[in-house]
């Protein structure tokens, strides 16, 4: 029996996207030194939502000088002051949620549902939260007056826009720090919004600077030498280089990087509730999270029984418009990184794993990857290795917690990993020997700023947010 | 009569709770502050020594990373005993090592002992300090605990031979990592004696390997090596060029990087930071839900 569902689109007449936007510097808009510009689409339809300046050398050099003039008031302000501005900045983006969310659905292309309902109330509770902080700082345990490293180079993924710029600029600016944020090519619009909200909030000039560009925009930026510190998430291939460029300075370097987390289910594990856990910590965002649960370890006696349930679960998965209420998969963000997941899941198929798709329809135009399974997966298949970045998860098996934990820790990365088990004990065991950073216990993929976030390994050093993320912005 | 003749000490490396010879069979002659005074003949290390000693300290990590705080606590503490009762030797090999007075030297191992018992008492103490429960805003007892890094490669000072050095390297195994430490090249004999003391202070083999040598030559490997973790480039000299180049090298797997500081006081009470410095921070999810009727918690 198949359900049909009536549309259920929001409505798009909540944000007004310019065709043209510039850089923001110094408080201002202004366009690219030399000119240059780029398109950013919507990945669900190719529509083209608007002209994006795009920064070069000289304008990184603009929006340096712009944050290293700011510094100097801004880290003055008492910490009860720069608390307001961002208790400001809090309450305006729980004003303009809505209209925040539908803007980082079109351009992000990730489903409505999760822009709606995780990005937009984590992004205002990080900014609340940091924003309690600005005033406390002697009492983080950090010492007796804590100073701000100066001005902070900031570059973002595409996977969270708007989440990431509040990772990064929420705890910069509770510890007196200004910033320069370079947002990716693909999504660079909310981060441009958040221009306009750091404008209605009355936010100092040069304390925020934003500038989108690709790779060599942020390049330009974190090698800049008046940036003091350094915060970037992405890949690990682009942490290491940053890791080199920032090599024999006085940059303080945080990075958070990919992962390839293992989600593993025991065999007293209530199947239902597990099943839940695995689809959304492998299908929440397209798969396209750092922490995903990409690697499901099974135990032997229960691998049938989880695998069937799942398939059938993942079935019922609606993939297809984002802007629809009911949509559980949107797109791919761009063209790229389709073409990546495309060529790993080959090339899994190539290596012998079972592959699996689920049966849906993917919309003629946009960038699109139906939720995918590869059962009979060993360590050495690269589809255990790599991380895919998209929809697709990889079954394996173990018998003993023993075995479990030794193919958990099996990996480069150490960001994140799930347990599903009824046995506390056994949880606690777990948790213990697993190398990751953030470990959920029948549960995955929950955020909070509360909560300090980051990895192990080849995953990253340092944390972002809670008491443990302000360290990354004081000179301790 | 003639006046007696003193056995002298064959310095050797400290690797997996042995004391071999570098494999190389290569030594390097070791002299006192003025240069002309021979001292003793060490090993000099090669890039094999170096390797040899990671697979050691990665074989010890398990063990000593998963005593409890309190064992560690009292196993560094042993340490600081055994030391005490060494006070006349290393004061002359400090006082010769660093052209000290006979009394300064041995104000010097004074601090190098208290040093250990500071952080023997921080064993089972800084994952309270530095941990501790987060108030998420949902159905969860979510909890942050400090762990330790892993192999952790130190390079010691090269000026402060054994306070410098103890300095560095205690705070990386109080905290359950195990090291691989480079002494001071030009003074590396309180290091390598250093280790006859680890040996009897019930630290297990690996947790520790002492390397002498020249540290251009041994650091490349250390801070390019696969399996470790993190690097402590405090011997490689602040704003060297070696510094720079070891930090390159260090993030082909994203080693943590305790960089080099000027005029770094070994006198001075430690803060915390070397202490955090070769942490990550895992934090753990527990589901709380209801004990309802339903008998669920998820």
């Amino acid at each position: 029996m198949t359900f049909e569902y009536a549309p259920a689109p929001e409505s798009r007449s909540v944000v007004d996207i310019a065709p043209a936007y510039g850089l923001f510097i110094d408080g201002e808009f202004t366009e690219a030194a030399d000119g240059r510009v780029f398109k950013t689409v919507s990945p669900s339809t190719e529509e083209v939502l608007s002209e994006v300046a795009r920064a070069g050398e000289a304008d990184v050099e603009r929006a340096v000088a712009a944050a290293r003039r700011a510094f100097e008031g801004w880290s003055a302000l008492p910490g009860s002051e720069r608390a307001k501005y961002l208790f400001r900045i809090a309450r305006i983006i729980q004003e303009r949620s809505r209209e925040l969310a539908v803007l980082e659905t079109l351009d992000n292309g990730k489903p409505i549902k999760e822009t709606r309902d995780t990005d937009l109330p984590l992004v205002a509770a990080h900014f609340f939260y940091h924003a309690g902080w600005a005033d406390k700082l002697e009492h983080a345990g950090y010492g007796h007056a804590p100073r701000p490293l100066g001005v902070a180079a900031q570059v973002i993924p595409w996977n969270f826009p708007l989440l990431m710029l509040a990772w990064k600029i929420a705890p910069a600016l509770a510890t007196g720090n200004t910033v320069v944020l370079k947002p990716a090519e693909t999504t660079p619009l909310s981060a441009l919004f958040f221009a306009d909200v750091c404008r209605q909030a009355g936010l100092p000039r040069g304390v925020v600077n934003i500038l989108p560009g690709y790779g060599d925009t942020g390049a330009a930026l974190v090698a800049h030498p008046g940036v003091d510190k350094v915060a970037f998430t992405g890949s690990t291939g682009v942490g290491k280089e940053i890791a080199r460029t920032v090599a024999g300075t006085r940059k303080k370097l945080t990075l958070e990087l990919g992962g390839k987390g293992a989600n593993i289910v025991f065999d007293d594990a209530p199947v239902d509730q597990a099943v839940e856990g695995i689809v959304s910590g492998i299908f929440f965002n397209q798969g396209q999270v750092c922490c995903a649960g990409s690697r499901l370890l099974v135990q032997e006696s229960v691998h049938d029984e989880v695998l069937d349930a799942l398939k059938r679960r993942i079935a019922t998965l609606r993939l297809g418009d984002p802007l629809d209420k009911n949509t559980d998969i949107g797109a791919i963000n761009s063209a790229e990184q389709l073409a990546r997941i495309t060529a790993l899941t080959d090339q899994g198929e190539a290596e012998g794993a079972e592959r699996w798709t689920a049966p849906c329809e993917l919309p003629s135009s946009g960038y699109w990857f139906a939720p995918t399974v590869f059962s009979g997966v060993t360590q050495a298949h690269t589809v255990a290795r790599d991380e895919i970045f998209g929809p697709v998860l990889s079954v394996l098996t173990f018998r003993t917690p023993d075995e479990a934990v030794a193919k958990a820790n099996n990996t480069a990365y150490g960001l994140s990993a799930g347990i599903w088990t009824d046995k506390g004990s056994r949880i606690l065991a777990m948790a213990n020997k697993l190398r990751a950073g953030v470990v959920w216990s029948n549960t995955f993929n929950k955020f909070d700023p509360t909560s300090p976030f980051g990895g192990y390994k080849e995953s990253g050093y340092g944390r972002e947010g809670g008491r443990h993320g302000l360290e990354a912005y004081l000179d301790v | 009569m003639s006046e007696r003749l003193s056995v002298f000490k064959t310095y050797k490396l400290y690797v997996g709770g042995k004391f071999p010879r570098s494999e190389s069979g290569r030594v390097y002659e070791v002299t006192g502050s003025k240069d002309q005074d021979w001292l003793a003949n060490a090993p000099l290390s090669s890039r094999k020594d170096a390797r040899d000693a990671v697979v050691a300290a990665r074989k010890a990590f398990g063990g000593w990373s998963g005593a409890t705080a309190y064992n560690r606590g009292q196993v560094l503490y042993r340490v600081a005993e055994m030391l005490e009762g060494r006070r006349s030797q290393f004061t002359r090999e400090v006082a010769d090592a660093e052209g000290l007075s006979k009394a300064k030297a041995a104000a010097l191992v004074d601090l190098t002992v208290d040093r250990w018992v500071w952080y023997a008492g921080w064993t089972d103490k800084i994952a309270q300090v530095l941990g501790g429960a987060n108030p998420v805003a949902g159905p969860f007892f979510n909890l942050s605990t400090p762990e330790p890094t892993g192999v952790v490669a130190v390079l010691a000072p090269q000026e402060s031979s054994l306070l410098g050095l103890v300095s560095v390297l205690a705070p990386v195994v109080a905290t359950g990592n195990t090291a691989v430490v480079v002494a001071s090249e030009r003074s590396p004999l309180p290091a390598l004696s250093l280790g006859e003391v680890l040996a009897t202070s019930d630290v297990p083999g690996g947790v520790v390997n002492v390397l002498s040598g020249r540290t251009a030559e041994i650091a490349p490997t250390l801070a390019s090596h696969m399996d470790v973790n993190a690097v402590d480039l405090t011997g490689a000299g602040a704003g060297t060029a070696l510094a720079t180049e070891l930090e390159v090298a260090a993030a082909d797997n994203l080693k943590r990087v305790l960089r080099p500081r000027t005029g770094e006081d070994f006198a001075a009470t430690p803060g915390t930071e070397r202490l955090t410095a070769f942490l990550e921070t895992k934090t753990v999810w527990h589901t709380t839900g209801s004990l309802g009727a339903s008998g669920s918690s998820y």
